[in-house]
């Protein structure tokens, strides 16, 4: 299987604490990994310092054989990764085909002087946006609520608008921060339909996630993390019988 | 108008004409003089208050500063047909082109800031400005002011006359309005409104977020700068006062009292303002007897009451009636149910 995205050796020292230490794994095309491990493991540093939200101390992270680290924010959709965030960042005063619209931005054209002078090319954008938004909207079935301002969506939904966001323009990988974290459980239920249903179209999904039922039923591998050290890795049959992983969610018995 | 933006956008005709209409039928109905006085720099100060909207409203950037803008345009214009009589015309190209890489410099920087710091960055550049103006006495005039800017004339007629210069604002006025109306119904105008509620969420999405907010900067400043201009060429005179702070707030407030979110509050709340500035005064003058700048006392007032009972401005109250009366949710969900299935999704 081709690597579609290779992290080598990631460490992030904020003052004299280490939050994330030497951290290596690959994401073949078409896999989903999950990130797990207790709270203060790491997951989301890790998950910043792979979207360039945070620079690293040491190490480098590859998308498609080229170095990802250092890159801005914007590009990164440019290459083709998207993300969402665990305290959801939708836009509340958009409409939620708009906020669906948003996400087809890497595909269009329009500046603000062809759209200032309302250059045909303008109207081809709106089409392309409106079409791919159609399908993602489709996909996550909030037809029915296309014209409502996303403010007035009830979480749940809000979290499902914010991954149909990230899926519009079709990125080869997508990285969810705690995808199901609030929802009940239809609604997860749901989103693990979503997730496999674009996996088996060839998407790539990176994830950290809390539910474990989820991430088991879900992921292709699994990373544990704990005190911001990889612990594991491993299919989900092998994490269940890990030793290592076991001590770190229930704690080790004291002799 | 195509279905799709009817869609998303909703109609602009209605309202285009409506206002073309008015500014038609006014000058048949207004005999007053001074009223036409009035009606010219609403014009003049609604080209100021659109570009501010677009900045404020739709990219939710906020500035302090666009009298220095508006003041760069005024002086351009004022020292370039005095001191070194060039045409109008050149001046005024001149003035809106200058303003706009002035603002595009000045933006890189400042836009990085944000909420109140931006606020008192902005405001800062209006008072280097206001301190150069007064302080280059040579070329502006310093605290006495420029006097004897020649009119504006339009193919050999000159626009002295009152009628021609207000048809000739406010042809300006509506050209403005298309432009800004082009630009919030299209992709750009979901990205700085996306902008507006999350830079983070928008720079995810691929979209160079500085880019976009120093080019609707330094586009709001070029509109202030060719408003600046025309102002200079129809009183035919500026002095440091006019640029002042106290300006920048007064645009704040037409836009804010309109409603930042629609283009349509900027002319609107730059009508209201301007009148009511003329009411307050005749109240405070001929009733209280008082003289100076009294208005801004109940600007104060106006803006707390505003953004306390009426945030989204008096624009919301004349156009959620007009959507309340349309079944506009069901046209467009069934619409785009049509469209769906035309295309086979």
């Amino acid at each position: 299987m081709s690597k579609l995205l290779e992290v080598r050796g990631l460490t992030k020292r904020f003052g004299g604490v280490t939050a994330v230490s030497d951290i290596s794994y690959d994401v073949g095309a078409g896999e989903i990994i999950a990130v797990i491990g207790p709270n203060g493991a790491g997951k989301t540093t890790l998950f910043n310092m792979i979207s360039c939200f945070l620079s690293p101390t040491n190490g480098e992270v590859y998308f498609k054989g080229n170095k990802l680290t250092g890159q801005k924010i914007p590009q990164l959709a440019h290459l083709g990764i998207s993300r969402t965030f665990q305290n959801l960042q939708i836009f509340h005063n958009l409409t939620v085909l708009e906020n669906v619209m948003m996400g087809a931005h890497v595909k269009l054209k329009t500046n603000v002087v062809n759209a200032a002078f309302r250059l045909p090319r303008i109207l081809k954008d709106e089409r392309i946006a409106y079409d791919l938004a159609l399908d993602a909207i489709h996909l996550v079935g909030l037809e029915e609520l296309m014209f409502e301002q996303a403010g007035q969506l009830s979480y749940g939904l809000q979290k499902q608008l914010e991954f149909a966001r990230a899926i519009v323009y079709k990125p080869d990988l997508i990285m969810l921060d705690e995808p199901m974290a609030g929802l009940n459980d239809y609604e997860t239920n749901r989103m693990a339909d979503y997730i496999k249903k674009l996996k088996s179209e060839g998407s790539s999904f990176l994830f950290v996630e809390h539910k474990m039922a989820t991430v088991m039923e879900l992921a292709d591998r699994i990373i544990v993390l704990d005190f911001g050290k990889k612990i594991a890795e491993g299919t989900p049959d092998e994490i269940q019988q890990n030793a290592k992983v076991i001590a770190a969610y229930l704690g080790e018995e004291v002799v | 108008m195509s279905k799709l933006e009817k869609i998303l956008y909703g109609n602009r005709l209605k309202p285009i004409l409506f206002l073309v209409g008015l500014i038609l039928i006014l000058p048949l109905v207004v005999k007053s003089p001074y009223i036409f006085t009035i009606l010219i720099l609403i014009g003049i100060y609604s080209i100021v208050s659109l570009g501010l909207c677009l900045l404020i409203g739709y990219a939710g950037q906020i500035s302090l500063g666009h009298a220095a803008f508006f003041g760069i345009g005024a002086y351009t214009s004022g020292v370039l047909t005095t001191s070194f009589e060039l045409s109008p015309w050149i001046a005024l190209t001149i003035g809106m082109v200058t303003t706009f890489f002035i603002a595009y410099i000045i933006g890189i920087p400042i836009l990085k800031l944000k909420g109140h710091f931006l606020a008192l960055a902005t405001l800062g550049i209006n008072i280097i400005f206001y301190i150069l103006i007064l302080g280059l006495n040579q070329l502006t005039g310093g605290a006495a002011g420029l006097i004897g800017i020649p009119s504006l004339s339009l193919f050999g007629v000159p626009l002295t006359d009152k009628l021609f210069f207000y048809f000739f604002v406010w042809t300006a006025a509506v050209l403005v309005l298309l432009l800004s109306l082009n630009i919030v119904r299209s992709h750009v105008g979901r990205v700085l409104r996306s902008i507006h509620d999350s830079e983070i969420a928008t720079e995810t999405l691929g979209v160079k977020v500085e880019n976009y907010k120093v080019a609707i900067f330094a586009l709001s400043a070029a509109f202030a700068s060719l408003a600046g201009s025309m102002y200079a060429h129809y009183i035919t005179f500026v002095a440091p006062p006019t640029f002042y702070i106290t300006k920048s707030i007064l645009f704040l407030i037409m836009v804010m009292v309109g409603g930042a979110s629609s283009v349509w509050g900027a002319i609107l709340g730059t009508t209201v303002i301007m009148f009511l500035n003329e009411i307050i005064r005749f109240v405070g003058h001929t009733y209280f007897g008082i003289s100076g700048e009294v208005e801004i006392v109940v600007y104060g007032l106006i803006i707390i009451l505003i953004m306390m009972f009426l945030p989204k401005g008096l624009i919301h109250v004349i156009s959620k009636p007009i959507q309340k009366l349309k079944p506009k949710k069901k046209v467009s969900v069934k619409a785009h149910k049509d469209m769906i299935s035309q295309k086979g999704v």
